[in-house]
């Protein structure tokens, strides 16, 4: 291994766990350059929102369509969830007694927290069908439904695989596996963040502007 | 790989005593939140004309995406390994190519057919 | 629930006219049995080899040897093997296809025998088989076998990911193959335009056959680039620092960062198609606000990456080759190392010359035009370097030197008429033309199925532990080369003369003498792969006078030729320690090479793992029940697929330990074999004398 750079970028685990440092850094890295080949999906899919502005065919455009209290009040919860997800890697590198209790309950507040910006988002995309808002009725619609669902999805997912984390500790502790795939996670989660400033810059707020 | 010695995060600092990487959570979470509301605000309210409006939203992106990269994701300008670096760095440069070109282009084809 | 319905659930859109005989059976014409019988005559093909191959299984008892040894390994040389064992048979198909295309050319003045939807999924498929299922599986293959040896790593960085990728890979083959079957594929091109692929045009499942499989090949590139990338850049050993990297791994890494970062349009722009079909999505119909030209750059923004992704690792395969069968070191290695990047960097830069005709203005296309020229630049440093290294070497005309030969003056002739059409006024006059057509298969196959071809010779031997046979495998290379330029080269002259690509018929006959000349060199094609396939039958069958045990058969200059051929399961018993650039040529130009280490340490090596092809037999249950609008199936595959990664992330006896006394018997029994061996000039390396232990050539008398 090249010697210089031997430590994985995002979060680190910090002393005491050594062992994982090796094994977690090839992955966080492998992971983080999967983040950004899907970074590159998204930045497209913005590229192709903006381009599909003008094309609405008649139906209705974004002043017609989007809330910004809803999508504020999902960037807070999406925000705070980041802030619980840091706390529960805290607890993990430096509790004293390296208890999985503090470690489960802040994954759980950050789980509750994913599922309900899921729960927000699914209510305002039904709120826009009601509007007229389908991704059949325009190219606008649809490429606004490929970008912003495509997060919701990835936020989806992100929940399932911190669901599937926490039947590991269940099952195995907070062994090696464990704790590297919390990495991983964790730069997913903290990566949907940037995904979705970047949403709500384009998409809502200057939309809406 | 090495023992448990005095670790150093990828700062190129010795790891923070939990208080001190706390405080960073907190201050990222902070600075976002600071980079949010406003903007927000201005929004709703119509504080600014449209193109300004604009500009602020962008830059405040911009700031907001720096912030999670250094505060959540850990990403720094000195002293961690340099591909994580170099790897954002050249999505970036692919990305401003990638999503910059398409929407020049099309807007070129745009305006020759005379617009939608 | 009645009978018809449970059916129409079942089943989806599948039913009898599916079959590529029920045309003829339902409606006989003379037009309809024809194109029938071809197509039968394909579909029967298939399931033939499909059959007989199950039998062969069956009869010898192998099935379960197939799937311990090799589909559920994850040994890395394994599965670079079974995606150029994949590449092969896709190769065959597609060619036979090219040779019905050639001779409907050849007879098609005024009529011809096939009509125009059965040559239009001919070149479809052609176009689709040869880019995603042969060469990228091909490139894969050879980075995945030769780049970790070369590098001094036990495996990729994710060997479980690396098993995925293939299995997604084989998934999106098998879909192509099905559509012999269960016809029709599309007819809308490799490259799928909309808005003729959209529903109001094609309503049938051939784009959605286009779709899935190019999908799922899509995916699984992405993850194979991932791999690689993460390999090279954290599993070097130690001293093997990026410039010490034989220049295939700097080819392999640049092939990899293109992978990663032009796969994703491609994947969005069949996914966006895919939700126009299936769900009425408005991104490139005429109508709604669909805007058709987005997907020409979202297609062409991976198009043109993909150009690098399938020439780079040719190039690096040259590197080797030319270097070893001069018995030089590589002339100028940082200029080619820099030259990679630039490429790999430019070619993220030039996507616009594949439509200049489509509208933007002349000063868009200007910038794309001198973008695509520069790229010329550091293509020309390679050229030169190349010719450099074989300057004053001592070159010995291996089958692998007949393929770079070919290679270096077909590749110059074009990347000249590249040059003419990176010129978009000269562009507007042979756009859609043969000329094009013309043009990208000179770059294609002197750039990258020689070089694929002239690996496989050069690596054979650290695969299976014996050489291939010299003379079936020069008379496909000199048949391949010459077979080329009579098909291509006269197809220069019919886009000059104005002939349309993809054109089923022709009414000029002017255009005549130029068609029947290209058929009699897809004639010499397909004989130059009944080469192939005997070469292979001959050194199978004489393999015993071949081996070359001692592992290094062509006086070898990388680390991989240091090790035992065939490799043994951890490549190296101890993790060399690298100083030097061309480490194995030093060590032995030192007396260093073949010492024992000092010590042996147990190994860890990944256990096999079904994951890798349950995730492909999900990805293909899934792809196919959306081809079919067979909801459940693909429900199904989507939940057999998820459920498999959840359940991998449970395991956690991942590895097997090797232990050190095993390895060390192994080694040092290999060590003391090689001492036993004679050592051999160069000029007796094609004899039976070769055993795979050379002569430097710097210590060979002159």
């Amino acid at each position: 291994m090249n010697t210089e750079t031997g430590r994985h970028p995002g979060l680190n685990l910090g002393s005491g766990h050594a062992e994982a440092h090796g094994e977690a850094e090839a992955l966080v890295f492998g992971f983080w350059v999967f983040m950004m080949s899907d970074l590159v999906t998204f930045g497209l899919l913005l590229a192709t929102y903006v381009t599909m502005l003008d094309n609405l065919a008649g139906g209705p455009g974004p002043k017609d369509l989007f809330e910004l209290k809803p999508v504020f009040i999902e960037t807070l919860v999406l925000l705070t969830s980041s802030l619980t997800y840091g706390m529960a890697i805290l607890s993990l590198k430096h509790d004293p007694g390296r208890r999985v209790q503090p470690v489960l309950a802040w994954l759980g507040l950050t789980l509750v927290l994913g599922l309900a910006f899921v729960a927000m988002e699914a209510k305002d995309l039904h709120a826009l069908l009601a509007k007229g808002g389908a991704p059949q009725r325009s190219g606008f619609l649809s490429a606004f439904w490929a970008l912003v669902p495509l997060h919701a999805l990835h936020v989806t997912a992100a929940a399932l695989w911190l669901m599937a984390i926490v039947a590991q500790v269940w099952r195995f502790g907070l062994d090696t596996p464990v704790k590297t795939a919390l990495l991983r996670l964790g730069v997913l989660w903290h990566f949907l963040d940037v995904v979705w400033i970047a949403i709500i810059s384009v998409v809502f707020l200057g939309g809406l502007a | 790989m090495s023992a448990p010695v005095e670790t150093e995060d990828e700062t190129g600092t010795p790891d923070g005593t939990p208080q001190q990487e706390l405080r960073s959570y907190l201050w990222g979470y902070g600075l976002s939140l600071l980079l949010t509301l406003p903007v927000f605000g201005a929004v709703a309210w119509d504080w600014l004309p449209r193109a300004a409006l604009w500009w602020a939203i962008g830059a405040a992106a911009v700031a907001q995406v720096a912030v999670q990269f250094r505060f959540f994701l850990h990403i720094r300008l000195k002293g961690q390994a340099k591909e994580d670096l170099q790897l954002v760095l050249f999505t970036a440069l692919i990305l401003a190519m990638m999503g910059g070109g398409t929407i020049w282009i099309l807007h070129n084809l745009d305006g020759r057919m005379g617009g939608p | 629930m009645t009978l018809s319905g449970f059916l129409d659930a079942a089943l989806g859109r599948l039913d009898w006219n599916a079959l590529p005989f029920w045309e003829m059976v339902a409606h006989p014409s003379a037009s309809s049995i024809i194109n029938g019988l071809i197509a039968s005559g394909a579909a029967g093909v298939m399931v033939l080899g499909a059959l007989v191959t199950v039998w062969a299984l069956t009869r010898y008892s192998l099935w379960g040897a197939l799937w311990r040894d090799w589909l559920t390994s994850l040994d890395h040389k394994k599965i670079g093997i079974m995606y150029i064992a994949l590449a092969f048979v896709m190769l065959a198909r597609a060619l036979a296809e090219a040779s019905v295309m050639r001779t409907q050319q050849a007879v098609g003045l005024g009529g011809g025998f096939l009509s125009p939807e059965h040559f239009g999924q001919l070149f479809s498929t052609h176009g689709t088989i040869m880019i995603f299922f042969m060469a990228m599986p091909f490139l894969t293959g050879v980075i995945n076998f030769v780049m970790p040896l070369q590098i001094g790593a036990r495996d990729v960085a994710f060997p479980l990911l690396n098993s995925v990728s293939l299995a997604l890979t084989a998934a999106g083959a098998a879909l192509v193959m099905a559509s012999l079957l269960l016809t029709p594929f599309s007819i809308g091109g490799w490259s799928g335009y909309p808005p003729f692929t959209e529903t109001g045009y094609s309503p049938d499942v051939g784009p959605d056959y286009w779709i899935w499989a190019v999908t799922l090949s899509s995916l699984g590139t992405t993850l194979a680039g991932m791999n690689f990338a993460v390999t090279i850049y954290k599993k070097r050993a130690p001293g093997m620092t990026m410039f010490r990297m034989p220049l295939f791994c700097w080819t392999a890494l640049c092939v990899s960062i293109l992978m990663i970062f032009a796969m994703p349009p491609l994947t969005l722009a069949t996914s966006m198609l895919a939700l126009d079909r299936y769900l009425d999505f408005h991104f490139f119909t005429n109508t709604g606000g669909g805007d058709p030209m987005l997907y020409a750059n979202m297609f062409w923004l991976f198009g043109h990456p993909e150009v690098y992704i399938l020439i780079l690792p040719a190039f690096g395969v040259y590197s080797e080759v030319i270097s070893t069968l001069s018995g030089k070191k590589l002339y100028g290695y940082t200029s080619l190392a820099l030259a990679t990047i630039c490429i790999a960097v430019l070619s993220f830069t030039v996507w616009v010359h594949h439509f200049f005709t489509m509208g933007q203005s002349a000063s868009l296309n200007a910038v794309f035009g001198i973008a695509t020229m520069l790229i010329g630049i550091p293509t020309g440093v390679k050229v030169y370097d190349w010719m450099l290294t074989l300057y004053r070497g001592r070159v010995r005309l291996g089958v692998p030197m007949i393929y770079a030969a070919g290679f270096l003056m077909l590749f110059v002739i074009g990347g000249a008429t590249g040059i003419v059409l990176a010129n978009p006024s000269l562009d507007y006059v042979t756009h859609n033309t043969l000329f094009l057509v013309a043009h990208f298969h000179n770059m294609l196959i002197p750039g990258l199925l020689f070089g694929m071809l002239a690996a496989y010779a050069f690596w054979f031997p650290k695969a299976f532990g014996f050489r291939l046979e010299e003379k079936w495998g020069r008379r496909a290379a000199v048949s391949w080369i010459a077979g080329f330029i009579l098909a291509f080269f006269p197809l220069y002259g019919l886009g000059l003369l104005g002939m349309p690509r993809r054109t089923v018929a022709f009414f000029e006959p002017a255009y005549l003498p130029f068609t029947l000349v290209a058929l009699a060199g897809a004639g010499l094609v397909l004989f130059a792969f009944g080469c192939l396939v005997a070469q292979l039958v001959v050194s199978i069958r004489e393999r015993e006078r071949r081996r070359v045990p001692a592992g290094d058969p062509w006086d070898g200059r990388s680390l991989e030729w240091s090790i035992p051929a065939p490799a043994p399961e951890w490549n190296f018993a101890v993790l060399p320690k690298v100083e030097t650039r061309d480490p194995f040529t030093e060590a032995k130009e030192q007396g260093r090479a073949y010492r024992s280490p000092e010590d042996y340490e147990d190994i860890g090596m990944p256990r096999n793992s079904a994951v890798g092809p349950i995730v492909g037999v999900a990805g293909f249950a899934c792809a196919f029940g959306l081809v079919w609008y067979m909801w459940w199936l693909a429900s199904l595959g989507a939940l057999l697929g998820l459920g498999a990664m959840l359940a991998r992330g449970f395991v956690r006896d991942t590895v097997r330990v090797i232990p050190a006394a095993e390895v060390r018997k192994a080694h040092e029994g290999w060590l003391a074999m090689v001492h036993a061996t004679p050592r051999i000039p160069r000029h007796e390396e094609n004899t039976p004398a070769n055993l795979g232990h050379a002569i430097p050539a710097s210590q060979e008398e002159q």
